[in-house]
């Protein structure tokens, strides 16, 4: 077994653009859930309005990068609206019904073929890059970091998608350090207390929503960057349940949490995935073959995250006074 | 009787010389059942009125609908001469009329210090934009922590500063949602049932700052069942049985009135339940 090359290739997830844009989307469900008490599972559906609205203004209107970045978060901001001015002043369980039923309808309209001209149907779309590429300043050369190497392309979408983690964490440790913050965390506690003490609960709730979902679309659009392509299939319930695992792994009202929390999650797969291939091709575990190497890692990781919330409900990075599954 | 609180006799709905809150025929209905009925009712400025009554009197439904929390069927009421009928609990709360609640709310995972700043009105950081900018904020907090440590300790709840409300006793955390309510500075605060689950020992510090809050000129409506602590501070009472005011007036004279020892204590008040046989009591007779 190739030790040297597991290790390397977990460390590559470690700070791979995917790891990102899932941490993206994990600090905005952390404004949401952790700091605001809001259930939302639709998340993906943030991811996506940010990765369609950027490939549509660029293939469909011919925008450039960056009016086709602030159309994505428009696109977000406007779903938010929609979601939340008949969902917030509901009970909480309503929004997580809303959000994961309206997460899959929009789905559902991108993959439609009626739209193909625009969405591209199930195909989604493809090669909307070459603006944002073109502001790449690395020499075009191969950039080895031990043994991976990476194309300049490859460095370089990798040092926006963190850096777009570095900002959105310090913007959510303003907020959340703000008294704006701390009407949002009364608000999780229980919001007809605020209410009593003069907030007004609903903007409050509609604020944090479009700021959350906003992250998630800086996510999306990470996510679609790095390969080029977007297609309908990726924006799955299954998204948006990956980003609740990173979020509650590393803690739900921390910022660190999620960063730390989506690199541990996806170096762990890349780790277990290298030791199982490692071991089913020296026939140590005849009941498996290398396809299934890649399901049955997730099956592992579901059943230490089932440990981890049982064990430490507050994440690794929760205050244990803070657990937020015991209120 | 004549007092110097209503304009002639006291009598449910009486008008009052110098009322904060007005309320005309206010009625809320829960499916069959009429929670709350009431033709007119005055509070009077700058005093301690007590709200009493059985349980489904309708006492707390009478709160939720003043304080917006509750939308009644029909009525209109005004505060300190502003219509409140329709406005929203956060726009009533900032007008100056601050409610607690009958199950206490504290915000269990935030400390009590951020309990008690989340009550103040006017930080302009509470706003999205401008919590970006602390040099904005940072003058307004220093003085509402301030404020909020002033009120700690003379709740004595200033060794808990630090403290999640969470690790409060019940009747610490009573405290606490009072103390709270007057970061705001409300002109009339409102409370629900202040006494229940607090400690004898309590009790009569309570007692203090609730008279303390009307030597600063604050109007103080509460509901309470603890019939000590309504003929010890409480300057006029009124009696709710069934959504409706069955009587009003100085505590002296209420505790006395037969249809509020009936409303209240039961007709049998003053009968040994031992001597009485029970098919009489269920009749009523």
């Amino acid at each position: 077994m190739d030790f040297v090359n597991i290790l390397n290739l977990t460390g590559g997830e470690l700070i791979g653009a995917y790891t990102a844009a899932y941490i993206l989307c994990a600090l905005g469900l952390a404004m949401h859930f952790g700091f605001t008490g809001l259930l939302n599972f639709g998340q993906a559906a943030f991811a996506a309005l940010g990765a369609y609205g950027y490939a549509v203004a660029t293939l469909t209107f011919g925008w450039p990068w960056y009016s086709s970045v602030l159309f994505g978060l428009l696109c977000s901001a406007i779903f938010a609206v929609l979601l939340g001015i008949p969902t917030l002043r509901l009970r909480a369980d309503y929004l997580a019904i809303v959000t994961i039923a309206s997460a899959q309808a929009l789905r559902f309209v991108f993959g439609v073929g009626e739209y193909r001209e625009v969405t591209g149907g199930s195909n989604g779309l493809s090669q909307f890059g070459e603006s944002f590429y073109s502001l790449n300043f690395l020499p075009d050369q191969r950039f080895e970091i031990g043994v991976l190497t990476y194309s300049s392309d490859e460095i370089f979408i990798r040092i926006v998608a963190w850096s777009l983690v570095i900002i959105a964490a310090v913007l959510l440790l303003m907020l959340t350090r703000s008294p704006w913050g701390r009407v949002l965390k009364g608000i999780r506690e229980d919001e007809d207390a605020i209410r009593s003490l003069g907030k007004n609960v609903f903007a409050y709730k509609l604020q944090s929503l479009i700021i959350g979902g906003t992250f998630a679309s800086l996510g999306g659009m990470v996510f679609v960057m790095t390969s080029q392509t977007n297609q309908p299939a990726t924006w799955g319930t299954e998204f948006t349940f990956m980003v609740w695992t990173i979020l509650l792994l590393g803690g739900a009202a921390t910022i660190l949490g999620p960063i730390i929390g989506g690199m541990i999650f996806f170096a762990l797969l890349m780790f277990i995935q290298g030791i199982l291939e490692g071991l089913v091709n020296l026939g140590l575990l005849p009941f498996l073959d290398v396809a299934q190497v890649g399901q049955i890692r997730f099956l592992l990781v579901g059943l230490a995250l089932m440990f981890l919330v049982i064990f430490r409900p507050q994440g690794m990075f929760g205050n244990k006074r803070e657990t937020q599954f015991n209120g | 009787m004549a007092n110097s609180i209503s304009v002639g006799a006291a009598a449910p709905g009486c008008k009052k010389v110098d009322p904060i809150l007005v309320a005309d025929n206010v009625t809320r209905q829960f499916g069959g059942l009429t929670a709350v009925d009431v033709a007119h009712l005055e509070i009077p400025r700058g005093l301690i009125t007590a709200l009493i009554g059985p349980n489904g009197a309708g006492k707390t439904t009478m709160f939720n609908l003043l304080t917006g929390f509750d939308e009644p069927n029909t009525g209109s009421w005004s505060f300190d001469g502003k219509n409140l009928a329709g406005v929203a609990p956060y726009k009533v709360a900032r007008l100056g009329m601050i409610r607690t609640f009958q199950l206490t709310k504290a915000l269990s995972l935030l400390t009590v210090i951020d309990n008690m700043r989340l009550g103040a009105q006017d930080q302009p950081g509470e706003g999205l934009l401008q919590s970006f900018l602390r040099p904005i904020w940072k003058k307004r907090e220093a003085q509402i922590s301030e404020r909020a440590e002033g009120l700690l300790k003379r709740f004595k709840l200033d060794e808990k500063r630090e403290d999640y409300a969470a690790s409060l006793s019940g009747g610490q955390r009573k405290l606490l949602e009072m103390a709270r309510a007057l970061m705001g500075k409300p002109q009339l605060v409102m409370l629900d049932e202040p006494m229940a689950g607090v400690n004898p020992a309590l009790t009569q510090s309570l007692l203090e700052h609730i008279r303390g809050l009307k030597n600063d000129g604050t109007t103080v409506l509460f509901v309470e069942h603890d019939m000590h602590m309504v003929r010890n501070i409480s300057d006029w009472v009124i009696v709710m049985a069934e959504g409706k005011i069955v009587a009003e007036g100085p505590p002296a004279q209420v505790m006395k009135d037969q249809a509020v020892i009936d409303a209240y204590l039961g007709a049998h008040a003053d009968t040994d339940l031992g001597t009485v046989a029970i098919k009489t009591l269920k009749t009523g007779k």
